[in-house]
């Protein structure tokens, strides 16, 4: 009887030894409370439509992401700093890797992208506008720069919500490979 | 397969606005002081939360722009966390809201257009989280929490009254009752005293 009540003191103490706990694993486990996800991935692609960013190319449309083989759709704009910090890494697996990359210039006035792709070279197949960002909600974007691998069957499997890095080549290669 | 990173600058197109000029402050008299003052405090009692929401965004038909604002409050700005896109002025939450209102111009019920929002940007998208194995905690604990101290709380009034009850119905021995009378009797002519 005593004895439980003694341990009742313990209680609070306990609460802020388990609350400590949580907020220690919080900080060191790299959770990010601020990831969003994708719930796009494992799904087949949403509907691709939008205008050619090249004067007299033929518009973008679904059938660019059921070719049988894996693409890359990458989401840009001149005016993102990050997209051009990933640009470097896009020319080099389309040149060095032949991936297909097809781009959307997000919310970019059509001569900027334009002059954007000029100026640092030109990863992309294909590559269409999305001036209002309406493709883009379609395709649960939240910002740029964004990136899907789309695999041959028109499924998305990968989803990265952050300018690519070497690091992710790892993943995203043998996945272009392997074909679906 | 879902990856992400954390802490990669991206741009999310958040706007900071400063409306005021703090490097020129023009000089006053203080009655004119006392005066900006007051008004102030008065703008400070009369304000009330802005909405993001702009004048060319809104629906003429004023009971879907009803619906489109609660709709709005529910859902979360995908680049800001804690805000509703009517609270926000990212751009996403901007064309989000747009994309709502187009829903339900469309014909749209409330429930399709959350749905509508949840295929692209999954449960994340709502301030209020659904009921899952992975938010029971978060749906149940308090009330159990809630139970449990009640329960604690009765079992423990319980015990208290039955200690009471027990003390009343034992009868004084035979001793205990002469000390009894011995320090009333005592008590008495300290009393008198």
């Amino acid at each position: 009887m005593i004895n439980s009540n003694r341990l009742l003191y313990f209680l609070p103490l306990l609460t802020l030894a388990i609350m400590a706990g949580f907020f220690a694993w919080s900080l060191s486990s790299g959770r990010d409370p601020a990831a969003i996800g994708s719930v796009l991935v494992g799904r087949p692609a949403p509907a691709l439509a939008a205008a050619a960013l090249q004067e007299g190319a033929p518009p973008l449309t679904d059938a660019l992401l059921k070719t049988g083989k894996p693409v890359l759709l990458n989401f840009f704009a001149s005016w993102c700093a990050p997209c051009q910090i990933e640009h470097p890494l896009l020319l080099r697996l389309a040149e060095r890797d032949g991936v297909a990359i097809i781009g959307i210039a997000y919310k970019n006035k059509p001569e900027e992208a334009r002059a954007w792709l000029k100026r640092l070279g030109n990863p992309f197949k294909q590559t269409g506008i999305d001036p209002e960002g309406k493709l883009a909600l379609d395709w649960g974007l939240s910002g740029v720069p964004e990136t899907y691998l789309i695999d041959g069957a028109g499924i998305v499997r990968l989803h990265y919500r952050a300018p690519l890095s070497e690091r992710d080549l790892a993943t995203i290669l043998p996945l272009l490979r392997g074909g679906s | 397969m879902m990856l992400h990173r954390l802490k990669v600058p991206r741009c999310a197109r958040d706007d900071t606005i400063f409306l005021v000029d703090a490097s020129n402050p023009t000089k006053l008299s203080s009655r004119a002081k006392r005066g900006t003052f007051l008004l102030a405090l008065l703008a400070l009692l009369l304000a009330f939360p802005a909405l993001a929401v702009e004048p060319s965004e809104m629906l003429k038909d004023p009971a879907l722009e009803s619906r489109a604002r609660d709709i709005g409050r529910s859902l979360r700005c995908v680049v800001c966390q804690n805000q509703s896109i009517d609270d926000s002025v990212a751009e996403v939450a901007h064309d989000m809201r747009l994309a709502v209102r187009a829903r339900l111009a469309a014909g749209d019920s409330d429930a399709q257009v959350f749905d509508y929002m949840v295929a692209r940007y999954g449960d994340y998208v709502l301030l209020k989280p659904p009921f899952t194995t992975a938010t029971a905690i978060l749906w149940l604990g308090a009330p159990v929490v809630l139970l449990l101290a009640a329960g604690l709380l009765y079992k423990a009034g319980r015990r208290r009254s039955a200690r009471a009850a027990a003390v009343q119905s034992t009868p004084l021995t035979e001793e205990e009752r002469r000390r009894l009378a011995a320090l009333l009797a005592s008590g008495r002519t300290h009393g008198e005293r």
